[in-house]
């Protein structure tokens, strides 16, 4: 009887440390939104959303100029980004041999484990001043950023594309190549299709990692908290917002920091839920793949 | 004396009502052997004995099944005794990925046992009686993952035994095998017939002739016929079971 | 892309060239990141700076408390999203069965494991720092990067533990294991390769973050000792270096420390992995 006790007791246990992850985030969610709420609503929610000046010293926190410059970055990136790393997922997936496969592998690996940090202290010492002398201005702005985003999201991108490729049926190819088609005719009209709604879900992912991402892009975007006038108009994202005056915020001030991490938390909560859904609708399974 | 008596025995998956009102008796210390076209419910049988179709959540099943005079489906029976005393080889040899000691040994661990002077004596029995002791002693420590098919199958059979069961259970256990592995494991099964009963579900009605003394010949999840093995194979009383045995279907 | 002047067999080639193009690219860009890095870098590092203490807020000296720092918090958060990710994971892939309850606990690590890292340095600073008291210390910073590294234990391990043949868990409950026996001699020891990957997935994540502990680990120099004592880790100082100008040259030296220690976990865990399945599946 003893063993059957402490089997109950294992399976009990094991159930509430999986339970733990909820309760993290109900925690995380209710100091942040408590946190948050004296701002809006001393402010104002509509106000603080659309509000077009950051003026702390002012008591004016209006944070739609880095809503727009958060946007703005994500989709130059996922611009740059997307037509790469689609077409490096299928030459690992469909083209490359498997000896080239495993060698792209760990490079993919390698490149997502180079920290966020390192990549925002390479794009200020090599990518500014390149910029800066390839198109006048200071160097910093959001097509810098944009550029090194681009270069962080590659492995999210390829590593979850290429999973979604290569996990079309095999049949599916055979039947397309036995009718006579050339590799790059079955790969248009058979496996991309396929694969579709895996890549679909590989770029909202990419998205995510670039909302979210705040410390290389600090580094490089230049934090003026105005709606960018062109590509090259350094801009403040929601994320460098709060990592730059966090150390001084007191009052009203540090509410309205938790208030931008509230913003922050809901929109990639929504692309997460976007991601889910489409996975969900075409009932694939990807495997593990998160923001 | 009866080892397992079976009586009315209805099991379900679901819906499905997979095995018929089974009625059966087993000697103790003889080999039976279980025949019968696939999704006969032979295996499902053989699977109700020691409770392993309890893993599938939707297994059902009434009826009375009996170890020694002890009700296997009885609440307040110990699942985890029951398999200690009914073990069972699989159809695919499933060594676990640990060297070929400690997948012997590994019995002995889960039901306590901490002496390892004892631990190694009865690995070294077990071996030796499932006739591959001499194949493996000077590579214990490897893994068993690297052994041929029959020799892993062999130190299942090893591994059922150091858990010195009364019953041992077999599913097609040669049929993953090439034919000399499958002769020693059927030689394996005459000398263990001294100190154990042994039920075996096969699909090579050769190897049923040779290997057991009673046979039972189940078709669509009812026994059609029981018996001893030279009766049911030279004499058969069912038109039936002559049918399959004479290779008209299955 | 529909060539439809050109042969199939031409586009074929075109395409072939494009997809080769994009994996050179790929490729290209990270070596050029680490080359530059380490070239840079590789010549600041000697003993002196490894074991040195840090002098002028980083301008000069070493960045021996910094490397403590960083394995300090690494191991300590480790230690805590271990056994919380394992076990989530041997509830999930043994346990659970396909209910609402599962479907929220899954959603919940994937939305963990999305939370932007600044996100998790305000909550580590309102509730670790403020509401626990801990203050800015090697603990606040840990329990942080503990929370972070959860859903990456808890996934990877699930999906290996998931993979394990289940002929294996049927020879053990054959042979009269119970449900935990099984679970504990025969499946983990099976799935250990992919749950040690998990574990180092989560510990390269901890290593490289500075955003989430910037407000967590305060920002001293000095040696910490206690778990209390507060920190700097190595991308934090790097953040610092850089961003303040203190100082170029130990910047680099500090991202090429950084860097290596990043690269060589990632290789130790590919040869672990491999020689230990290698081993088991008797190759």
């Amino acid at each position: 009887m003893s063993k059957l006790t402490s089997e109950t007791i294992m399976e009990k246990s094991l159930f509430i440390i999986a339970l733990f992850s909820c309760l993290v985030i109900l925690l995380i969610i209710s100091f942040i939104f408590i946190e948050a709420f004296p701002a809006i609503q001393e402010y104002g929610i509509a106000q603080f959303l659309f509000g077009n000046i950051w003026a702390p010293n002012e008591g004016q926190f209006g944070v739609f100029a880095m809503i727009i410059g958060s946007l703005y970055v994500t989709f130059i990136a996922l611009l740059m980004s997307v037509p790469l790393s689609l077409s490096c997922a299928i030459f690992m997936a469909e083209v490359a041999s498997s000896k080239v496969r495993k060698f792209l592998k760990p490079v993919i690996q390698t490149l997502s484990g180079i920290p966020s940090v390192v990549f925002g202290f390479f794009g200020l010492i090599l990518l500014v001043p390149f910029i800066r002398s390839q198109f006048g201005g200071t160097g910093f702005g959001i097509l810098t950023a944009a550029i090194i985003l681009s270069i962080m999201i590659l492995p999210t991108i390829i590593s979850v594309s290429y999973d979604s490729l290569r996990a079309v049926p095999q049949d599916y190819k055979e039947a397309s190549l036995g009718l006579g088609a050339t590799n790059w005719q079955t790969i248009r009209r058979v496996v991309f299709p396929s694969a579709l709604p895996g890549i679909i879900t590989s770029i909202i992912l990419g998205m995510g990692r670039a909302v979210g991402e705040t410390l290389a892009v600090l580094m490089v975007i230049g934090n003026v908290a105005k709606i960018p006038a062109s590509i090259l108009s350094p801009a403040r994202t929601l994320t460098s917002n709060i990592a730059l005056e966090m150390n001084y915020a007191i009052g009203i001030h540090y509410n309205a920091l938790f208030a931008t991490a509230v913003v922050l938390f809901i929109v990639i909560i929504s692309l997460l839920i976007i991601a889910n859904h489409i996975q969900r609708k075409y009932s694939m399974d990807i495997g593990g793949g998160t923001l | 004396m009866e080892k397992i008596t079976v009586e009315h025995l209805n099991t379900y998956f679901g819906d499905a009502h997979i095995l018929k009102d089974i009625n059966f008796k087993v000697a103790e210390n003889t080999v039976t052997a279980l025949i019968g076209p696939s999704g006969c419910g032979k295996s499902t049988f053989l699977r109700s004995i020691n409770r392993m179709n309890d893993l599938i959540p939707a297994f059902k099943c009434d009826g009375t099944l009996l170890l020694d005079d002890e009700d296997v489906y009885a609440p307040e029976m110990d699942v985890v005794d029951l398999r200690r005393k009914v073990g069972m080889v699989f159809q695919k040899p499933n060594p676990f990925p640990k060297s070929i000691f400690e997948n012997v040994a590994y019995g002995l661990r889960i039901h306590g046992e901490e002496d390892e002077d004892f631990i190694k004596q009865r690995v070294e029995e077990s071996l030796k009686s499932a006739a591959i002791w001499d194949e493996v002693k000077d590579k214990l420590d490897k893994s068993a993952m690297g052994l041929s098919g029959g020799q892993q199958q062999r130190l299942c059979i090893a591994r059922t035994i150091a858990n010195n069961p009364e019953v041992i259970l077999m599913d097609e256990p040669c049929s993953a095998l090439d034919p000399i592995s499958t002769l020693k494991i059927e030689d394996l099964i005459h000398e263990l017939k001294k100190g154990y009963t042994i039920i075996i579900v096969t699909h090579n009605m050769q190897q049923a002739s040779r290997v057991s003394d009673y046979t039972s010949f189940f078709l669509n999840g009812e026994i059609i016929e029981s018996g001893r093995t030279e009766q049911i194979f030279v004499s058969p009383k069912e038109q039936k079971t002559e049918e399959y045995i004479t290779g008209r279907f299955g | 892309m529909n060539f439809n002047f050109i042969s199939a067999k031409i586009s074929q080639k075109i395409m072939n060239s494009i997809f080769l193009l994009s994996g050179i690219i790929t490729l290209t860009i990270l070596v050029i990141i680490l080359a530059y890095i380490l070239i840079k870098g590789l010549p600041v590092i000697n003993l002196e700076f490894i074991f040195g203490q840090v002098e002028n807020q980083g301008a000069s000296g070493g960045i021996f408390p910094i490397i403590i720092s960083s394995l300090y918090v690494t191991l300590l958060s480790v230690l805590i999203s271990t056994p919380l990710g394992v076990g989530a994971a041997i509830y999930m892939a043994e346990y659970a069965n396909d209910g609402k309850l599962t479907r929220i606990i899954r959603f919940g690590a994937e939305i963990l494991a999305s939370i932007p890292s600044i996100v998790y340095g305000l909550f580590g600073l309102s509730f670790f720092v403020i509401f626990l008291n801990l203050g800015w210390s090697i603990f606040s910073a840990s329990l942080v990067l503990a929370i972070m590294g959860i859903p990456t234990i808890f996934q990877v391990s699930e999906v290996s533990i998931r993979s394990v043949p289940s002929i294996y868990a049927e020879g053990s409950y054959g042979l009269g294991a119970t449900k935990w026996q099984t679970i504990y001699k025969v499946v983990l020891p099976a799935a250990l390769s992919g749950i040690v990957t998990g574990i180092i997935l989560g510990m390269t994540r901890a290593i490289s973050e500075a955003a989430a502990v910037m407000y967590a680990v305060g920002s001293s120099i000095t040696m910490p000792i206690s778990i209390l004592d507060p920190g700097r880790p190595l991308p934090l100082h790097l953040y610092i270096l850089a961003t303040e100008g203190i100082s170029l040259p130990n910047a680099f030296g500090t991202a090429a420390v950084l860097v290596i220690i990043v690269l060589i976990i990632t290789f130790l865990t590919n040869y672990f992995t491999e020689r230990y399945q290698n081993k088991m599946m008797g190759k």
